[in-house]
């Protein structure tokens, strides 16, 4: 492990001088830009009250911006819940020592990771009905779509996680006569899921952003209600999507946060010690980390 | 598969794929150039790019894919006055790829800072020893291992972001989600074979990709 | 071939899923819609789930929790005419892609939503109505010069993703450049500063965000239609009695006024007269 601060000498005098030097011009550099946007901004005629004014009138907040935020927090967290079912279940079926459980986990797995959610949902919400002779409400067209995506995701950072557990715990457990599926119950899942703690909350991050994939099935989320609605009410696209952009940040900051903080947190106490001893397990959680579907 | 048996839908299935392909392959481009560049600065000694690269992935990565199109259109294309091309469909492409760019940036920069913590300390403390400098050290030592280290979450990328170009749709660009969306509007009654075929193209084309990363990864793994 | 078999593994894994994630969402709503139709249902349970648009201004527009509008008003007609209170009704908002599919699959009773009548649809479900004929029209600039669709050749004109007005202007002139969004709403900035030339889509549904609040007096209706567009109220396909008890109640609301006072209160405030309901085209309700 390396801080970034190793790659470079502590700076002398000279350098303290050519890092102000870049800073500055860099600085200004941003300001400009910055400026020429508000400039160009301020020309189309977007920063006139008109397109602002509805986000200081409560029934923008009550009507449009709160109630769309609910939906995206509720389908998040069910679709969260459910993805950490689908994930432990298919990572287990996918260690499992029979070809019939093994092989069509995988393939599972493998297919929805391939799959645009995009296409996912349309098609639950369009298709199924077809198949189960009932309808798909919007809302679970999303859920189950976000699902069986960040399940399948969640699956992989699972397996990776219960096969980065030192075998001699394995071994012991088999030693005290436990079958394997009380060895996967009681030694590898609880620990795999606590090291995975914090990509089980990056990957709430993305689930969070996903919802917004509703608007292909008028789902209506903090999207669909803050910029597509609200914009045709007041015809304010640009200002409505600043606003909801900004809400999006700062739930998605508080959440990476929190796994930041879990990170520490569970590499205090030592979890992640593989981690740090062996390179083997490390890119595959960053790969899980990192699978930035929309 | 009557459905495909028509020309024109089968015109519209190969050029929502070659859409998607071109927005994968362009996007793929500028976002390694532009994330490589932004974990650059993100390790520097110069603040003020530290802090420009922080902002931008905490915004982007933060943000929904969805929005930052849309706001390439409205913002970029419509207030600004970015205008790539007078044909429609090449300048919502590049609009697009502007989008995709930004976004998976974002991600890749996270990738490769990462592949820099796990070169060994060590290394670029002997790097300083002899006197190179800053982008010596991260140009000579650093990023040739860390190259190697994030192979597989860059796979992991390049396959999110093939998928997400289906998203360009929403500014108008027929792209394969499109054309699939169009098919079964008008072919209710074969949802589910319209399904399989796209389902199908984008594993047949993201599978062996994921796999092929995989297999590289292992290849070039760094023994320590 | 054997890409396919994978993915038919899969699909199955997926619907068997997709099923079990849907059980706890039927809560017996669908089961009231039985073989009476929407009569039986308006008459049972006092209630009725219609399907409006939520981004229509002056025809349906979801405006917080509430939904005003033209189509609104026609729907509480009917809602009223079949016994039940405006208060017992459960909007839904559709968009063009799922009105079909809702209300085959039972998701809503009755759509109202700038619902075209055509012999595609007529394969899948019933109309009831018209209640209104609309024709595809051009929405520009007040001080545009652009006098029809003959003129668009080479300009940019913005419409609905796959919509009906959009796949015309492809086939009858493929000389214009077409900008598509999942939503007018999206084209109508565009427009206000002249990156797209026009806006095309039913009058009916243009002459709504022309009068809207922050546009008014900057665009107008070119009042040229290129097609008819007959509107008609989407009901299950074997729900004969239902769609002529709607047609009756249309009848009624043409004479009795109350059609004109929807108008009025809604599109009328855009200065249009309200037009005639010629209650001697309503459809025959699918009998052969």
């Amino acid at each position: 492990m390396m801080s970034s601060t190793v790659l470079y000498d502590h700076p002398g005098p000279r350098a303290r001088v050519r890092n102000a030097v870049l800073s500055v011009v860099f600085g200004v550099g941003l300001v400009a830009l910055l400026w020429w946007v508000y400039r160009k901004f301020d020309e189309a005629g977007q920063w006139e009250g008109r397109l602002w004014r509805p986000f200081t009138e409560p029934d923008t907040w009550t009507q449009f911006i709160i109630p769309g935020l609910r939906q995206t927090l509720l389908a998040a967290a069910t679709g969260m819940a459910l993805s950490l079912a689908f994930g432990i279940v298919f990572a287990v079926g996918r260690l499992s020592d029979r070809w019939w459980i093994r092989v069509p986990s995988g393939v599972v797995v493998e297919f929805f990771r391939a799959v645009p959610l995009l296409l996912m949902i349309f098609f639950i919400f369009y298709g199924v009905p077809f198949l189960i002779q009932g309808p798909v409400s919007a809302f679970w067209a999303v859920v189950v779509g976000l699902t069986l995506y960040n399940g399948s995701v969640l699956a992989e950072a699972f397996r990776a996680g219960i096969r980065s557990i030192p075998r001699g715990q394995s071994e012991a457990a088999y030693a005290v006569g436990m079958r394997k599926s009380q060895v996967m119950q009681l030694i590898l899942v609880p620990q795999a899921a606590r090291a995975m703690l914090p990509v089980i909350v990056s990957q709430l991050v993305v689930l969070l952003k996903d919802t917004a994939l509703g608007y292909i099935v008028a789902f209506p989320e903090l999207l669909q209600r803050g910029v597509n609605d609200l914009s045709a009410n007041y015809g304010n696209v640009v200002a409505a999507a600043i606003v909801v952009a900004a809400i999006y940040i700062v739930i998605n900051s508080l959440i990476t946060m929190l796994a930041g903080w879990l990170d520490r947190r569970t590499q205090r106490r030592g979890f992640r010690a593989t981690k740090k001893t062996t390179a083997g397990p490390a890119p595959v959680l960053e790969q899980a980390v990192t699978e930035p579907q929309g | 598969m009557h459905v495909f048996a028509d020309q024109t839908n089968l015109d519209a299935y190969v050029s929502g794929f070659l859409w998607i392909l071109k927005l994968t392959g362009a996007s793929a481009f500028f976002a390694l150039v532009l994330g490589v560049l932004l974990a650059a600065f993100r390790v520097s000694p110069v603040p003020v790019l530290r802090g420009v690269g922080a902002a931008w992935v905490n915004i982007f990565r933060n943000t929904p894919l969805t929005l930052i199109v849309l706001f390439c259109y409205f913002g970029l294309f419509s207030t600004l006055g970015l205008s790539f091309s007078d044909e429609l469909d090449l300048n919502n492409y590049w609009l697009g790829v502007v989008g995709l760019s930004v976004y998976t940036a974002a991600f890749v920069c996270e990738a490769v800072r990462s592949g820099i913590n796990t070169v060994p300390a060590g290394q670029a403390e002997a790097a300083r020893a002899i006197g190179l400098t800053f982008f010596q050290t991260l140009r000579i030592v650093i990023l040739p291992q860390a190259g190697r280290a994030v192979v597989a979450p860059l796979g992991s990328v390049l396959i999110a972001l093939c998928k997400n170009a289906t998203i360009v749709g929403t500014i108008g660009l027929i792209e394969a989600s499109s054309v699939m969306k169009d098919l079964i509007n008008s072919n209710g009654d074969a949802v589910i074979p319209i399904f399989l075929v796209f389902a199908g193209t984008f594993a047949a084309l993201l599978i062996p990709t994921g796999y092929f990363f995989g297999w590289l990864a292992n290849r070039m793994a760094v023994k320590r | 071939m054997r890409m396919k078999r994978v993915a038919a593994v899969a699909m199955a894994a997926a619907l068997s899923f997709g099923m079990a994630a849907c059980g706890g969402d039927s809560d017996g709503e669908s089961g009231g819609s039985g073989a009476k139709g929407i009569v039986g249902k308006a008459q049972n349970q006092k209630k009725l789930v219609i399907g409006v648009k939520a981004d229509q201004p002056g025809l349906g527009l979801q405006t917080g929790s509430t939904y005003e509008g033209f189509d609104v008003e026609i729907a509480k007609i009917i809602a009223k005419g079949l016994g039940v209170e405006a208060g017992s009704i459960e909007w839904k908002t559709t968009v063009s892609a799922n009105r079909e599919p809702f209300i085959q699959q039972g998701t809503v009773d009755l759509v109202v939503a700038t619902y075209t009548i055509n012999d595609e649809r007529k394969q899948k479900i019933s109309f009831a109505g018209p209640y209104f004929i609309a024709g595809q029209d051009l929405l520009v600039k007040a001080d545009s010069t652009l006098a029809g669709p003959e003129g668009l050749d080479g300009k940019t004109v913005c419409s609905v993703t796959g919509s009906t007005p959009a796949k015309r202007i492809q086939t009858e002139h493929p000389k214009a450049k077409l900008q598509q969004f999942d939503s007018y709403s999206k084209c109508l900035p565009l427009l206000e500063n002249g990156q797209v030339d026009a806006v095309t889509t039913d009058d009916i549904i243009l002459a709504g965000y022309a009068a809207q609040e922050q546009y008014a007096g900057k665009f107008k209706v070119v009042g040229k239609p290129f097609s008819t567009e007959p509107y008609g109220i989407g009901l299950k396909k074997d729900d004969k009695d239902g769609c002529e008890k709607v047609n009756e109640i249309l009848k009624a609301a043409a004479s009795d006024g109350s059609y004109k006072a929807a108008w009025d209160s809604t599109l009328g405030k855009s200065g249009k007269a309200a037009p005639e309901l010629d209650t001697t085209k309503l459809t025959n309700c699918g009998s052969v």
